[in-house]
């Protein structure tokens, strides 16, 4: 049957699978909204206060649900607005299709209304991008964008189409996804390696990373720390793959992890990096990364191999596949001795002050995850309160925790809570902000009301931009030049004015009972929180440091 | 130790694959010395042959990330031992009535051809090595060399 190119867009769309999407209309693609008008109760669309929200909101979907996020943004400035959204996903390996309209074939290159050459723009933040300027291209072209998204190391996909391919008609048979690229083959020898350096290793430690997410493999990893008594430090990224209750995790490693997650890497004699990237967050300093160590690498990306570290062996795979061939070449091994060496490190580690009356992030923090269980979908923004989640969230599953690892993208919590709201309408879901990032995309509390999505957004207000403030306090001599947020900014009001409910708060118990009043309403709630300005995130590895220049109070 | 590499690539030959490759080598903070960009035997694909100044390490990040690119078919690394490697000059060098039998005298040696001629000056055309181009540059430097150009590093794997 012959369609016009929009409606081979919405029907390849699902074919994909998709049932969601986040977009904002515009000239270039009004097309595309004129074909999703019938497909309405196929097709649930979201529409942002601004581009940038809705990849994020894409971003956050994905993450959480682990699918493909799609998006839509129109030419020009609808386009440019996606940037900093697709470069976040990028940065953190999250599988998007972006789909931007563009003026018209014959108009491209003209400097046309709202033409910007968002193929050249997004090229180094996206894992591929398409300019589609034939509709005969265009079915394929998407079905390749879903397989490129989610092979090998997952990312963003850019398809910009010329509005003219869309109002074109062309020939359309439903087709099945593509199947993905195979992953990175590797042969029984290198496995045995990886087994050898483990099985001789006396002190090992396991370094996971986001790469375990990815590839779904938190059961295999599980069962190789225990199966030989490893201990494991996870990343941000690994936050809820490994959790509190895995009694070999050690926690999270790098700059705020814990004293003990660095001591290990310091002390082991076998660094087992997984699924990660020594990014400069955790080994601060290539140089001095677990100077006593041999360092053995298990990557789906082969550039990450000697990027940042150079390792003694590694392995391009499927983390997953990797780890299901290595587990019966591992040797039980009960590794007292190291256990014992890492429990009396833990005995130093860093232990956040409780008070009463005044409202700690951590206590904070632990008590609305206590509250809201092991299925509660934690999600932040960037900065201190980010670094403070991600201490004492205490996630145990994967997928529950999301965060602008890669790039810290303030401004990234709303759109992504909103996101996995829709993708987990069943579950809870906050938002832990700052007052910084709150305000950069806090227009998209107008999404949430209009589209009546329940999320919770717990603004923790120091009226500072807290980190920035943190380094002038600790690195640049307290001159806290334009980190002061002085405003009086009325957020319950704020909230109001939305159509959502708002609290503030300056104590405890003032806290639990707004806590307890906001998971009683049936939208968005946004509940501010006085905080102390001097509130630091410890500890601390200055950028470039190793762990003996720890700031711990 | 940085040395210098020449690399094939095999892309797909499509608008905008030359700003791919490009691109990723600026962004990743590596200087391409050289590169040449031509047809192969089958129109869908081209051949991207460039040169840069790189150590293994370099090497070895260079080459993953680059054939991680979509339309990178193929890369690898061309030796002068198993491979031809060739690059042509144009050399515009001012001539006096003097110096011109000398000068043609050296291009001869390096098996080199006038491809123009006037009273003033005179164009050289040189093939070979990028080592043997090196050379004759070397050679005539003490000649008023007006400018030059050189195509850059095209290869092919011996065998």
């Amino acid at each position: 049957m012959k369609l016009t190119g929009a409606e081979i867009i919405i029907k390849t769309l699902l074919d994909e699978g998709v049932d969601t999407i986040f977009g904002y209309p515009g000239g270039t693609v009004i097309d595309i909204y004129n074909a999703l008008y019938d497909y309405q109760d196929q097709i649930r669309h979201i529409r942002p206060s601004h581009e940038q929200g809705g990849v994020h909101a894409a971003d956050g979907y994905a993450r959480s649900t682990g699918k493909t996020g799609v998006c839509i943004a129109t030419s020009g400035p609808g386009a440019t607005n996606t940037i900093t959204g697709i470069a976040t996903a990028f940065m953190d390996s999250i599988p998007l299709v972006c789909i931007t309209g563009n003026v018209a074939s014959h108009l491209i290159g003209k400097d046309a209304f709202q033409e910007i050459d968002i193929y050249g723009v997004t090229m180094s933040v996206t894992k591929h991008n398409f300019m589609v300027s034939d509709v005969a291209e265009l079915q394929d072209t998407i079905r390749n964008a879903f397989s490129i998204a989610n092979s090998g190391r997952k990312a963003p996909v850019l398809i910009d189409i010329q509005k003219n391919v869309m109002q074109s008609m062309y020939e359309y048979e439903p087709k099945p996804s593509l199947p993905l690229a195979e992953n990175p083959e590797f042969e029984k020898s290198e496995i045995e390696k990886l087994a050898d350096y483990i099985n001789k290793a006396d002190k090992p430690i396991i370094y996971a990373g986001g790469g375990i997410n990815s590839s779904n493999a938190s059961t295999e990893l599980r069962e190789l720390m225990n199966k030989a008594n490893i201990p494991a430090v996870n990343t941000i990224m690994t936050i809820g793959v490994l959790g509190p209750l895995d009694q070999l995790n050690l926690g999270m490693v790098g700059m705020h992890g814990k004293n003990s997650s660095n001591l290990a890497i310091e002390n082991s004699d076998l660094v087992i990096a997984l699924g990660t990237r020594f990014s400069d967050r955790v080994a601060l300093n290539t140089n001095h990364f677990a100077p006593d160590a041999k360092i053995i690498q298990v990557d789906i990306d082969a550039s990450e191999m000697n990027k940042n570290v150079i390792v003694d062996y590694a392995v391009v795979g499927d983390v997953k596949e990797v780890l299901t061939e290595l587990l019966p070449l591992i040797d039980a091994n009960k590794r007292q001795a190291w256990l014992e060496q890492i429990a009396e490190l833990q005995k130093d580690d860093y232990q956040a002050p409780c008070c009463d009356k005044q409202i700690k992030p951590h206590q904070l923090i632990s008590y609305v995850v206590n509250q809201l269980g092991e299925d509660l979908i934690v999600v932040t923004d960037v900065g201190q309160h980010q670094m403070w989640t991600a201490q004492c969230c205490a996630r145990t599953k994967p997928r529950t925790f999301l965060t602008s690892g890669g790039l810290g993208t303030m401004g990234f919590g709303f759109g992504a809570a909103i996101g996995a709201k829709v993708g987990n309408p069943d579950k809870p879901v906050v938002l832990f902000t700052g007052d910084g990032s709150f305000t950069m995309n806090m227009n998209e509390l107008k999404t949430a009301v209009d589209f009546n999505v329940k999320t919770t957004t717990i603004i923790l207000n120091n009226h500072t931009l807290g980190m920035v403030r943190q380094w002038q306090n600790l690195l640049y001599n307290k001159r806290f030049s334009q980190t002061d947020i002085n405003h009086s900014f009325d957020y319950v009001k704020l909230a109001e004015a939305f159509g959502a409910k708002g609290y503030s708060c300056k104590t405890v118990d003032e806290f639990k009972a707004a806590f307890a009043d906001s998971q009683k309403q049936d939208g968005p709630v946004i509940i501010e929180v006085l905080i102390d300005q001097d509130e630091l995130v410890l500890p601390m590895i200055p950028a470039g440091g190793t762990v003996e220049d720890i700031i711990m109070e | 130790m940085k040395k210098m590499r020449v690399l094939s690539i095999l892309v797909k030959n499509n608008a905008g694959t030359l700003t791919r490759v490009a691109g990723l080598f600026a962004r990743r903070g590596y200087n391409i010395d050289t590169l040449t960009v031509s047809a192969t035997k089958d129109h869908r694909f081209s051949k991207i042959t460039l040169t840069a100044e790189l150590d293994d390490i370099m090497l070895g990040q260079l080459m993953s990330q680059t054939a991680k690119l979509q339309e990178v078919v193929s890369i690898e690394e061309l030796f002068d031992h198993n491979s031809v490697l060739r690059e042509i000059l144009l050399v515009k060098v001012a001539v006096t009535h003097e110096c011109r039998s000398k000068l043609i005298e050296i291009a001869n040696v390096y098996k080199g051809v006038v491809v123009d001629l006037s009273r003033e000056s005179m164009i050289i055309e040189l093939t070979g090595k990028p080592q043997k181009i090196d050379a004759f540059i070397n050679v005539i430097d003490n000649f008023n060399i007006v400018n030059f150009c050189r195509t850059g590093v095209t290869a092919v794997q011996r065998g």
